[in-house]
């Protein structure tokens, strides 16, 4: 058949109303994908963090760096990572008080209690390993990667909300400019180039360690090995991957 | 910050569900309820509520038909909202939503009222004309078969569709319980008896609106209160009222007994914070007085006496039902999940999730009852309604 202007016309427009939502489509089945770093496998990793209670002092650097990497509202009650300080009165554990001005972004004003047990607990989105939020959101926006990291796609969710009810940690806050749910991504964009996350590179004392479990080489094997680490809310059977040493039994 | 006291994780203070998410399990229980009380006639023939049947129907399609506006409304991205019937999640509880919503106003209520009014449809239809003429014609779907024969087949058809419809109510609000029933991280939330709390309080909203529905249309149409009517919906509602007391009763005795971690915290929450709204308002007001009266009101000789009771019962259990839904939605975040302190929800006037909207979306679902009535008169006219002039 010879191939005339016509049936090039027609097969051209064919192609191209088919390309249009077969592209539209396809970013559908990649959003979300892991695996956009060159020559990054997620499948060979398993990220979790380490949080060394004894090593923070409360500077808040790390709340400040992770606000300025990820560009989180600098705006009060938006925070990826913050600090809380416990003051646990010995003859009272089963009532401490807890402050965390700011998210403990300026640091913390000094304390004139005496006679109490003072610490920093830095926290994080824990990476569940079971994680309620991405069993509750209805269209799939919040998933895990093959990684371990719970992420969340800003161009999917609904801003509903469930996932910030269904986290025990109060890790999750709704994004004020994007109106979508949004967290801790583990500096994904970073880890995925070989790079620490903002929290623990600019961490003084060395309190934060980002670890990769499916590295058998990794010092994080040892530092569990050797340590008596704790995770938060155990009952809640979330499994999370953000384990504390030095964890006092007061902290929730 | 205003408001706080004690410690809230810094992310926490914000309330993320307001008064439109209080709307939700208000609207769809008024719903689940009103059509209850219409399957009581027609499949456990419960003669006397006869005369509130197709008002039950058409309340629980008007409140259906409003029941998701709230939650749209309070989407981050309303647009996306259809993400959900394309893309579900399957572990999520909230994306079955949309599925039950539809099966339940597509599949039962939209069904068994076109069944129930098709005799009369068709007979407008043959009867008017102009933009009337075919507004009715659509209604019939083009159809203008009313021989005793298809009647009998839209009888028949009905009431499959009202025994199917029970089990529809009964999940779309016990799944709506299961909403906040399942979210483990929130003790005031996660309780297997969340479903069946909701179900039974949305039965006993349903019902007491469709009471003091049938006395403002009895009213407004200057026609005598049947009281035979009146006085059975009045004793169910106090069965299902009871049932519902006994059931939170439990889960008051069971958590105060049982007394976990959150208990304390929770305790003092509802002393204070929520005083008003829970002891004051749900329990005392809105479930012990109208218990009180509809209980009297058994003893009372006078019709007119026992109407006012009716009445004061029923705004009183809707006030009390409203006050639960607040006391689950609100109450749920006052607390931290620190179990360390307590927050302030702030409702505000004339924003997107403020009281005006909430006001309005309150009062929408009268305007399109207001509709259905005009649409599809409720109350039997001259040409009688399909079973009354079935051949017997």
């Amino acid at each position: 058949m010879p191939f005339d202007r016509r049936a090039f016309l027609q097969q051209t427009g064919k192609l191209l109303v088919l390309t249009a939502p077969a592209a539209a489509a396809w970013d559908y089945v990649i959003a979300g994908e892991a695996d956009k770093a060159p020559g990054y496998d997620a499948a060979a990793h398993w990220w979790a963090m380490i949080i060394d209670v004894e090593q923070c002092i409360g500077c808040g650097r790390c709340v400040q760096a992770c606000k300025a990497e990820n560009g989180v509202s600098l705006e009060p009650h938006y925070f990826r990572t913050w600090v809380e300080r416990y003051q646990i009165d010995p003859d009272d554990p089963e009532h401490p008080y807890v402050d965390s001005p700011n998210g403990g972004y300026d640091g913390f004003p000094e304390t004139t209690k005496a006679g109490v047990k003072t610490f920093f607990v830095p926290k994080l989105c824990n990476q569940c390993a079971d994680s309620p939020c991405v069993q509750v959101c209805p269209v799939g926006a919040t998933f895990q990667t093959p990684d371990g990291v719970v992420l969340v796609d800003k161009d999917y969710c609904l801003g509903c909300r469930y996932c910030v009810q269904a986290c025990p940690y109060g890790c999750r806050y709704i994004n004020p400019e994007t109106h979508t749910a949004d967290k801790c991504t583990l500096c994904y964009h970073r880890i995925t180039k070989g790079l620490q996350t903002a929290c623990v590179e600019v961490c003084p004392t060395g309190a934060r360690y980002l670890g990769d479990l499916k590295n058998p080489n990794d010092p994080i094997h040892e530092f569990l090995r050797t340590h008596k680490v704790q995770v938060l809310k155990p009952q809640m059977a979330t499994h999370p991957k953000t384990f504390y040493n030095g964890l006092d039994g007061a902290v929730r | 910050m205003d408001g706080i006291q004690g410690f809230m994780y810094p992310n926490e203070m914000e309330l993320q569900w307001g008064l439109l998410i209080v709307l939700y399990p208000f609207i769809t229980g008024l719903v689940a309820g009103a059509f209850i009380l219409a399957s009581l006639e027609r499949v456990f023939d419960v003669q006397a509520v006869k005369p509130t049947y197709r008002l039950a129907l058409l309340t629980a399609l008007a409140f259906m038909l409003v029941a998701p506006l709230p939650l749209q409304l309070h989407l981050g991205h309303p647009e996306r909202s259809f993400e959900m019937y394309l893309t579900p999640h399957t572990t999520s509880a909230m994306a079955m939503f949309g599925f039950v919503y539809l099966w339940y106003l597509m599949a039962v209520l939209v069904v068994e009222i076109w069944l129930e009014y098709r005799k009369e449809i068709v007979v407008a239809w043959q009867q008017s004309s102009g933009l009337k003429r075919m507004a009715y014609g659509v209604l019939a779907l083009g159809s203008s078969n009313i021989s005793p024969e298809s009647l009998r087949v839209d009888d028949r058809v009905g009431r499959l569709v009202t025994i199917v419809g029970i089990p529809s109510a009964f999940l779309l609000h016990g799944y709506v319980g299961f909403i906040f029933g399942s979210v483990k991280a929130n003790p005031w939330w996660s309780t297997p008896m969340m479903p069946i709390v909701f179900l039974f309080s949305a039965i006993v909203s349903g019902v007491a609106l469709v009471m003091l529905m049938y006395l403002v249309m009895t009213w407004y149409r200057k026609v005598p209160v049947d009281m035979r009517c009146l006085d059975t919906i009045a004793r169910y509602l106090l069965y299902a009222f009871v049932i519902d007391l006994s059931l939170e009763l439990l889960d008051l005795a069971h958590r105060i007994y049982e007394a976990d971690e959150s208990f304390k915290t929770l305790d003092f929450m509802v002393h204070t914070r929520l005083f008003l709204s829970q002891i004051v308002l749900q329990m005392v007001v809105g479930t012990l007085v109208p218990i009180a009266l509809l209980v009297f009101a058994r003893v009372v000789r006078s019709a007119r006496v026992r109407r006012v009771m009716y009445v004061m019962a029923g705004v009183l259990t809707l006030v009390g039902i409203f006050a639960m839904r607040w006391n689950v939605v609100i109450g749920g975040q006052l607390f931290s999940k620190s179990f360390l302190g307590y927050t302030t929800y702030k409702l505000e006037f004339a924003t997107r999730e403020g009281l005006g909207v909430s006001l309005a979306l309150l009062v929408l679902p009268f305007v399109v009852l207001a509709g259905l009535v005009r649409l599809l008169p409720p109350w039997p006219d001259a040409s009688g309604g399909r079973r009354d002039s079935l051949p017997s």
